[in-house]
């Protein structure tokens, strides 16, 4: 059982701090109406998977290092992504296997972290929310949030008590959209086919929106669609969930 | 075989332009994948049965040296011989010896990667021995002079039509007005060239799927029955095996195959499951009159003990090439030499090094559905990852990507800099692209907008959003 007034710690991750700050905004709404005490600790930047899955395990453990110094004596560690949350889960102690005292740290912190949907309905026990979105909305599921972390039904649920929206399941829904961080640069081609694969599911679902837990996976399809003229909107599930939806992905007219 | 996965990105391009290929791997996405789901969702036992079988393949690794003993022992006793071949030219000097003193001038061979490793038809060939595929997959890829893209499914890169053509172009004392449309027609012509191929053979070689310990006996899995000609007519079997294939019992080798053919094409069982022991006995109606197993190291052996050991329990069923993304877009070839896919991603480096195959690892969005799938829960991206990490240390990734990413690191490393330099990275881009809400071009990233637009940020970091109304109104 959660405590009646938990302490979270938002783990931002890199992409929504550059790129989407409502969705760190609708990930504090929404752990706030759950009955959470939000923190947002400063001392962060990334969790270090650019520099992990690039084989560049130094840094990557100097970057784990600050991320586990700063989120400690937090009830719980909260990131709106699969894959963030997947690093400071699953990797952040198999990135320490030779050195057991940060080991405990890193498991420390990995029993305290989550992926922010499925902390809402699985810890926080929320069964429902109180937005309204107007839209027949898809939903993919981002790799590393399904397969790490079991992200799968929970942003369903959610959704179902979103006044006004309708899910259409998108076709092969559990397939990557060809992100996989620097990957996406470094066989640029490669990606650009397995995104035009995932472009061509969410046209075929008629959904207007499209929906998922990760920026990274949300900028490479919103990029792929808006590059072929297509109008769906690209939101993260949490500015749905939350009721914050200014414009979406790659939109013009942002106001920050 | 030569490798040309230096090339990879080359190859990946010419793939991914071939729209004969791009038809082909449509047809793999709906058909290997869709169908394993089916027959693993039949067996409630499915996540037991893996259990078991990684912990049949760990004993066995773990005691490797004993089993392959007590297997050759068994083999030995029942009049065969085990040919212990450090490389692929041990191994092929190994083969042609037994040809040359057969006096064999074709051989026919069943699927055998083993063979593709080892190269060991240009090598026959080199010195004077026909090898003749019987494999329908391997057989067009043969008169097509290519390398297989798929390890259980050779010429799965083709459509029918250039199947058609092949058959045309190789079997020219056929009628040139037949038919030759559907895979039915295509099959009953490769029956028929190959049928008196059998029957002049000299020599049958097969790949093998187990060697087991207990009876020294070889099996193999097909669904052509083109095995089991290859092996009985000729005057001598030689099984070409990498020493990985020994499980301890029979009844090993069968709770691994009750995974291999659902999770190769979501059949509960290969059409022909064939038990060789020994050459031909007295009484025996057939067989052949030799029993030669040719076990190839090739550099497994250095994997034992070692962070890699676990893709030694692979059973080569393909599952992850069937579900990796990457592999469905550009096909096996691209990756340049034996092993494509994932298992290719983690075993080429092993076998060829990973300064001819480092594309190999890297090309991979890390989506984990090839973990997902295997039967023998090889943990196939942590290998992947494990060899990104010995090209870093050796300094392998290209000079710009190094560069890039020491500099990203100093920031990261440093929140308190990192801070102010994504906000004024989020004013800046921001400021540039709000109007259109995203960059068609960006410099430093035009490997993703040469393709895709690439979204514009909000225009400030969350952090410093934070921090501006925190200050505002100090939390309670």
């Amino acid at each position: 059982m959660p405590p009646s007034k938990p302490r979270v710690a938002l783990f931002v991750t890199c992409l929504v701090d550059l790129f989407r700050p409502s969705v760190g905004f609708a990930a504090v709404k929404l752990l706030e109406e759950a009955g959470c005490t939000v923190e947002v600790p400063r001392a962060q930047s990334c969790c270090g998977q650019p520099a992990y899955n690039s084989g560049d395990r130094r840094d990557a453990q100097a970057i784990a290092r600050t991320v586990i110094a700063a989120f400690a004596g937090f009830d719980y560690v909260v990131a709106p992504s699969g894959s963030c949350a997947g690093m400071l889960k699953v990797h952040y102690p198999a990135l320490f296997a030779d050195d057991p005292a940060t080991a405990a740290q890193a498991r420390a912190l990995a029993e305290r972290s989550h992926e922010l949907i499925s902390f809402l309905v699985d810890v926080m026990k929320v069964e429902r929310v109180g937005a309204r979105y107007d839209g027949v909305a898809t939903y993919h599921d981002s790799c590393s949030g399904l397969r790490e972390l079991g992200v799968k039904t929970q942003p369903r649920k959610l959704l179902a008590s979103v006044a006004g929206l309708t899910l259409k399941e998108l076709r092969d829904c559990e397939v990557c959209c060809g992100f996989g961080g620097t990957f996406a640069v470094k066989y640029g081609d490669i990606s650009d086919k397995i995104v035009a694969e995932k472009a061509e599911a969410i046209r075929e679902s008629g959904a207007d929106t499209l929906l998922a837990g990760d920026m990274g996976c949300l900028l490479n399809m919103a990029g792929k669609l808006e590059r072929a003229g297509d109008r769906t909107k690209v939101r993260h599930v949490a500015e749905v969930l939350a009721g914050i939806a200014g414009p979406a992905i790659g939109e013009p007219g942002g106001d920050a | 075989m030569k490798a040309t996965s230096r090339a990879f990105k080359s190859n990946a391009r010419r793939a991914l332009g071939d729209p004969q290929l791009q038809r082909a791997m449509t047809n793999l996405r709906s058909g290997f994948a869709a169908r394993r789901a089916v027959a693993v969702s039949q067996l409630p036992e499915w996540e037991a049965l893996r259990e078991a079988a990684v912990a049949i393949k760990r004993h066995t690794l773990a005691h490797l040296d004993f089993y392959l003993e007590a297997f050759e022992r068994r083999v030995v006793e029942r009049g065969g011989a085990v040919h212990w071949c450090r490389d692929a030219a041990e191994a092929n000097a190994t083969v042609l010896a037994i040809c040359r003193r057969l006096g064999a001038r074709t051989v026919t061979k069943g699927k055998s990667m083993i063979g593709e490793e080892m190269g060991l038809n240009d090598y026959l060939e080199a010195n004077g021995v026909a090898p003749v595929e019987t494999d329908l997959g391997e057989y067009i890829i043969q008169i097509r002079h290519e390398p297989p893209s798929h390890i259980i499914a050779p010429a799965v890169h083709l459509v029918k039509e250039q199947i058609a053509q092949s058959f045309r172009e190789t079997h020219r004392d056929l009628d040139p007005a037949r038919q030759l449309k559907d895979a039915r027609q295509m099959c009953d012509e490769a029956r028929a060239v190959l049928r008196p191929r059998f029957l002049a053979a000299d020599v049958g070689i097969t790949g093998a799927n187990f060697l087991v310990a207990e009876t020294g006996s070889s099996i193999i899995v097909t669904n052509e029955g083109n095995g089991d000609l290859t092996q009985t007519l000729p005057k001598a079997h030689v099984v070409l095996a990498s020493l990985e294939k020994v499980v301890p019992t029979l009844e090993d080798a069968t709770t691994i195959l009750r995974l291999l053919a659902r999770s190769a094409t979501g059949q509960e069982f290969s059409t022909y499951t064939t038990v060789s022991t020994g050459p031909r006995r007295p009484d025996d109606a057939d067989g052949p009159g030799e029993y030669h197993v040719v076990l190839l190291d090739n550099g497994r052996s250095a994997l034992l003990g070692g962070e890699f050991e676990d893709m030694l329990r692979c059973i080569r069923c393909a599952a992850c090439l069937n579900h990796c993304p990457v592999y469905q877009a550009i096909g096996g070839q691209s990756y340049g030499w034996v092993y494509p896919g994932p298992m290719g991603a983690v075993l080429t480096p092993s076998l060829i090094g990973i300064e001819e195959a480092g594309h190999l690892p890297n090309a991979s969005t890390f989506c984990g559905r090839c973990e997902e799938v295997c039967p023998m829960k090889i943990p196939l991206p942590k290998m992947m990852r494990h060899w990104r990490e010995r090209e870093f240390q050796r300094h392998l990734p290209p000079r710009p990507y190094r560069l890039g990413l020491a500099v990203w690191a100093f920031f990261a490393r440093r929140p308190a800099l990192y801070r102010p330099a994504a906000d004024l990275a989020a004013r800046l881009l921001g400021a540039l692209g709000r109007a259109r809400g995203r960059f068609r071009a960006l410099p430093l990233a035009a490997g993703w907008t040469r393709t895709r637009d690439l979204p514009a940020p909000e225009g400030r970091s969350f952090m410093s959003l934070w921090a501006a109304r925190r200050a505002a109104r100090p939390a309670p």
